[in-house]
C-alpha cells in the first residue's frame, strides 16, 4: 500500500464514518431480523403462544438440544451438504465451461446460447419445477414415454432423486457463472493472452497461470453465491420430490426446517434450525475466505 | 478487516454501546392482540369458505343461504371468500387470521381434523350455548358432536361428512368374472386377478401418502394411532393389532397389484385421478369424490361397496371425514355470524349441498331423507352406520399431519427401507412427541 493512505488513516478516522451509512441499512434489515430468530430460538413459540394469548416461556436451549439429538437431523444435514457441494461443483463445471465457449463460438451460436441460458436463468424455479416434473411423470411423462419406461418412477430411490433435481438446480443457476466468467474472460487484457502466447504457453498453461489467477476474485464470489444459494435449496426439491420425497429421503435443511417446524407451527424449532444453518454458512465462508487469504490472496 | 483494526478503541466502544441500545430496544417476538369477540347487530360478515375443485355448485348454494340470511337481517352484508383447500396453503392463510385479527373473517369452514389445532391456537369461539339453543341441532348425532368438541365445549358444527368406500369398474369385474369382494382377502385376491387379466390396469390405486386410505386397515385389524388414557394420548401405532393393519395396506403395493414404483408416493387425490381416468380397477375414495369420477373415463362403469374389514360380511372402519362451520374469536358480529352459520349449516342448505356437491348432510335427517332418495348413497351409510372412527383429538394431530409420520411410516415398509415393526415403532416415537408436547 502507498504510503499517503497510511498517514491519512492515522489522522482520521474517516473509514468508519463511511461505513455508517451502510450500517445503518444493514444493522435493521439484517441484524434486527437475526435477534429475533435468534430469540425465538431459545424460547417455546408455537401458535398458541403466537394468536392464543398463551405466554411465551423460555426454553433455554431444549430447541437445538432436540434438534442436535435427533437423528434424522444428521441425516438430512448430511444430505444438504453433499448434495450443495455437488451442486456447486457441476454449476461451476458448466457455466465455466460454457463462458469458455462463450469466447470462442461465432457471433450467432453466442447469441443462440446466451439466450438459452438467461431462458433458463428467468425461469421462476417454481414453473422450472413444475415442468421437469411433468416430463419426469411415472405415468405419463414424455421423457418415460420417449424411453420407453413407463412406470418407472425416476425419484424412487434417493441419490437418483438427488442427481436429477440437482440437474434442474444446475439448470437454474449455471447463467449466472456462465455470464460472470464470460465477462471476465473479455476483461483480460488480450496482450496478456498475447505476452502468454509469445512466450510458448500452452493452451492449458495459459488457462492455469494467466486465466485462473486473473479470474479469481470472480471466481470467489461465484463459489459463494453458490454454496449460498445451493445449500438453500428448497423449491426444487418441495416440488419435484412433492415435499421431501419418498419416506422423506430427499430432505434438505430448508425442506426439512418447514416441514418439521412452520408447517407445524413449531416456530421456536424452525429459528434454531435457522440459526444453525446461518452459522453453518458462515463457517463455510469463512474457511473458504481463510483458504484464500492463506494462499496470498487479498480479498 | 484492516480497516476496522484501524478504527480507535473508544469510538468502537461507543459504535457497540449504540448497537446494543438499539438491539435491547426491540422486544419479543409479535404476538396477535387478543381482541374479545364484540357482537355488532349490523355491518358487513366475512366468510371463509374451501375452494373445492368444482366451486360453481358451491357457490350457488351459498349464494342461496346469504340470500335467505339478508332477508330475515335487513342491513347486513356478506361477503364470501374462498380459500385453498391444500393443507399448507389454508393453514397459513388460516395462521394469518389468527395472528391478524383486523383481517380474520367472521365465519370459516375448516377441515374436521383442523379443529384441535385452531381450538389450541385461540382462534375459534366457543358455540356450546349456541349450538344447544339451534332447534335444528337436535337433529346433529352425539358421534358427530364429538369430533368438534374440545374439554366438553363445541368449537363447530359439522356441515357435511365423506366416509370412504370401495369404488370398482363393473366391466372390468364382469369381463373376469370377479365379485365384489366382502374381506381383506377377497380384496387381496380380486386386486391380483384385475391386474392379471388386464396388465394395464392397477388392481386396486392405494397411496403411500395416502392417510386415510391406510387407517381403515389399521382400525379393522382391531388397532388404532393412538389412545387416550387419563386424558392423555399415547401412540399405539406400533401394538400388533396397527402393525397387522399396517402390513394389510402396504401388501397391496406389490408388483402383481399396485406396484409400488407407481404407487409409493401417490396421494388420496392420485388415486381418485388413477380411477377416474380408468388404469385403476378398484380405489378407497369418499363420496364427495362422486362428480370427480363421473367427470373421468370411467362414468357409468363402476359401482361401490363398503370397503370390506377382515372377516367375511364384516365393514372395514372409515375415517369419519368432513369439514365444519366455525366462528373466529376476534368475531365483531358474534350474533349475525351464528345466524348466519345456523342458516347455511341448517337443513335446507346441506340439503342444497348434497345436490350440488354429493356431500352427505350431517342432520340425521336429512341424511335419512338423501338416502332414501339416492340408493347410490348405500354403501356410504352402510359403513357410517357400521361406526366410523376419527384421528386423535389433539392440537398434536396437525404437527403429525404436517411433518407426514404416517406417510413416512407407510413409505418406508412399502419401499423396503424398514420392516413393519421399526417403521411403526418410529413413528410411534414421533407421534408421542407430537402428542406430549404442544
Amino acid at each position: 500500500m502507498p504510503g499517503p493512505i497510511v498517514l491519512l488513516r492515522r489522522r482520521v478516522p474517516a473509514p468508519v464514518w463511511l461505513l455508517l451509512p451502510a450500517a445503518l441499512v444493514l444493522v435493521p434489515l439484517f441484524g434486527y431480523p437475526m435477534y429475533q430468530l435468534g430469540l425465538l430460538s431459545v424460547l417455546d413459540f408455537g401458535q398458541p403462544q403466537a394468536s392464543g394469548g398463551v405466554p411465551a416461556t423460555l426454553a433455554g436451549l431444549a430447541n437445538y438440544t432436540q434438534l442436535l439429538g435427533d437423528r434424522q437431523f444428521w441425516d438430512v444435514l448430511l444430505q444438504t451438504l453433499v448434495f450443495a457441494g455437488g451442486c456447486v461443483l457441476a454449476t461451476l463445471a458448466v457455466g465455466g465451461a460454457l463462458a469458455v465457449l462463450l469466447t470462442r463460438a461465432g457471433r450467432r451460436s453466442r447469441l443462440f446460447l446466451m439466450f438459452a441460458a438467461l431462458g433458463a436463468w428467468a425461469a421462476p424455479a417454481m414453473t422450472g419445477s413444475t415442468v421437469w416434473m411433468f416430463l419426469l411423470d411415472t405415468n405419463s411423462g414424455l421423457v418415460n414415454e420417449i424411453l420407453g419406461t413407463t412406470g418407472h418412477n425416476w425419484m424412487y430411490d434417493k441419490w437418483p432423486a438427488f442427481v436429477i433435481v440437482g440437474a434442474v438446480v444446475v439448470w437454474h443457476s449455471f447463467p449466472f457463472v456462465m455470464i460472470t466468467l464470460y465477462a471476465g474472460i473479455q476483461a483480460i487484457p488480450v496482450s496478456v493472452l498475447e505476452a502468454a502466447k509469445l512466450d510458448g504457453a500452452s493452451a492449458f498453461a495459459t488457462a492455469r497461470l494467466v486465466l485462473l489467477p486473473m479470474l479469481r476474485p470472480l471466481l470467489v464470489i461465484v463459489v459463494i453465491q453458490s454454496v449460498i444459494w445451493d445449500f438453500k435449496v428448497f423449491t426444487q426439491i418441495y416440488v419435484m420430490t412433492t415435499g421431501g420425497g419418498i419416506a422423506g429421503q430427499n430432505l434438505v435443511l430448508n425442506v426439512y426446517a418447514y416441514q418439521q417446524a412452520f408447517a407445524s407451527s413449531d416456530y421456536s424449532l424452525g429459528a434454531a434450525i435457522g440459526v444453525l444453518m446461518t452459522l453453518i454458512l458462515l463457517a463455510v465462508t469463512a474457511l473458504y475466505i481463510r483458504a484464500l487469504r492463506r494462499s496470498g490472496e487479498e480479498l | 478487516m484492516k480497516l476496522s483494526r484501524s478504527v480507535s478503541r473508544p469510538l468502537r466502544r461507543a459504535a457497540l454501546v449504540a448497537l446494543s441500545g438499539i438491539v435491547l430496544a426491540a422486544c419479543a417476538p409479535g404476538t396477535a392482540s387478543t381482541t374479545g369477540t364484540a357482537d355488532k347487530g349490523s355491518g358487513t360478515l366475512k366468510v371463509w369458505l374451501y375452494d373445492e375443485a368444482n366451486r360453481a355448485p358451491k357457490e350457488k348454494v351459498v349464494a342461496a343461504a346469504v340470500a335467505d340470511f339478508k332477508a330475515a337481517h335487513p342491513g347486513s352484508d356478506v361477503q364470501v371468500g374462498y380459500i385453498p383447500t391444500d393443507a399448507g396453503p389454508r393453514a397459513e392463510k388460516m395462521k394469518g387470521a389468527f395472528n391478524d385479527p383486523a383481517s380474520a373473517p367472521d365465519v370459516v369452514e375448516f377441515g374436521n381434523t383442523d379443529l384441535f389445532g385452531y381450538v389450541a391456537a385461540g382462534g375459534l369461539a366457543d358455540l356450546t350455548a349456541d349450538l344447544s339453543g339451534w332447534a335444528e341441532g337436535k337433529d346433529l348425532p352425539q358421534d358427530l358432536r364429538d369430533t368438534a368438541t374440545v374439554d366438553g365445549k363445541a368449537y363447530g358444527l359439522p356441515w357435511w361428512i365423506a366416509v370412504r368406500s370401495l369404488y370398482y369398474r363393473t366391466d372390468v369385474f364382469t369381463e373376469l368374472g370377479l365379485t365384489p369382494p366382502t374381506s381383506y382377502d377377497g380384496l387381496l385376491d380380486a386386486a391380483k386377478k384385475v391386474r392379471a387379466g388386464k396388465p394395464d390396469l392397477l388392481g386396486i390405486a392405494v397411496g403411500g401418502k395416502y392417510t386415510f386410505g391406510a387407517l381403515p386397515f389399521v382400525w379393522a385389524n382391531g388397532g388404532d394411532l393412538a389412545a387416550q388414557q387419563n386424558g392423555v394420548y399415547a401412540a399405539t401405532v406400533n401394538a400388533a393389532g396397527a402393525q397387522a393393519g399396517v402390513k394389510a395396506y402396504t401388501d397391496l403395493f406389490a408388483d402383481g397389484i399396485c406396484p409400488a414404483q407407481r404407487c409409493a408416493d401417490l396421494t388420496g387425490g392420485k388415486t381418485v385421478e388413477a380411477f377416474a381416468s380408468g388404469t385403476a380397477g378398484m380405489a378407497i375414495l369418499p363420496n364427495s369424490s362422486r362428480s370427480a369420477v363421473d367427470a373421468g373415463a370411467v362414468k357409468g362403469k363402476y359401482a361401490v361397496v363398503p370397503l370390506p374389514g377382515v372377516a367375511a360380511g364384516s365393514i372395514a372402519p372409515a375415517f369419519s371425514g368432513g369439514n365444519d362451520l366455525g366462528i373466529m374469536k376476534s368475531s365483531q358480529h358474534r350474533s349475525l355470524a351464528v345466524d348466519f352459520l345456523t342458516t347455511l349449516g341448517g337443513k335446507k342448505h346441506q340439503l342444497a349441498l348434497f345436490d350440488a356437491m354429493g356431500t352427505l348432510p350431517t342432520l340425521a335427517s336429512a341424511r335419512a331423507e338423501v338416502s332414501a332418495r339416492d340408493p347410490w348413497l348405500k354403501p356410504f351409510t352402510d359403513t357410517i352406520a357400521a361406526g366410523t372412527k376419527f384421528v386423535p383429538k389433539h392440537p398434536g394431530w396437525a404437527k403429525i399431519d404436517a411433518q407426514a409420520v404416517v406417510p413416512t411410516m407407510l413409505q418406508k415398509v412399502i419401499t423396503g427401507k424398514a420392516d413393519v415393526g421399526a417403521a411403526t415403532a418410529e413413528a410411534a416415537t414421533a407421534m408421542n412427541a407430537a402428542l406430549g408436547a404442544k
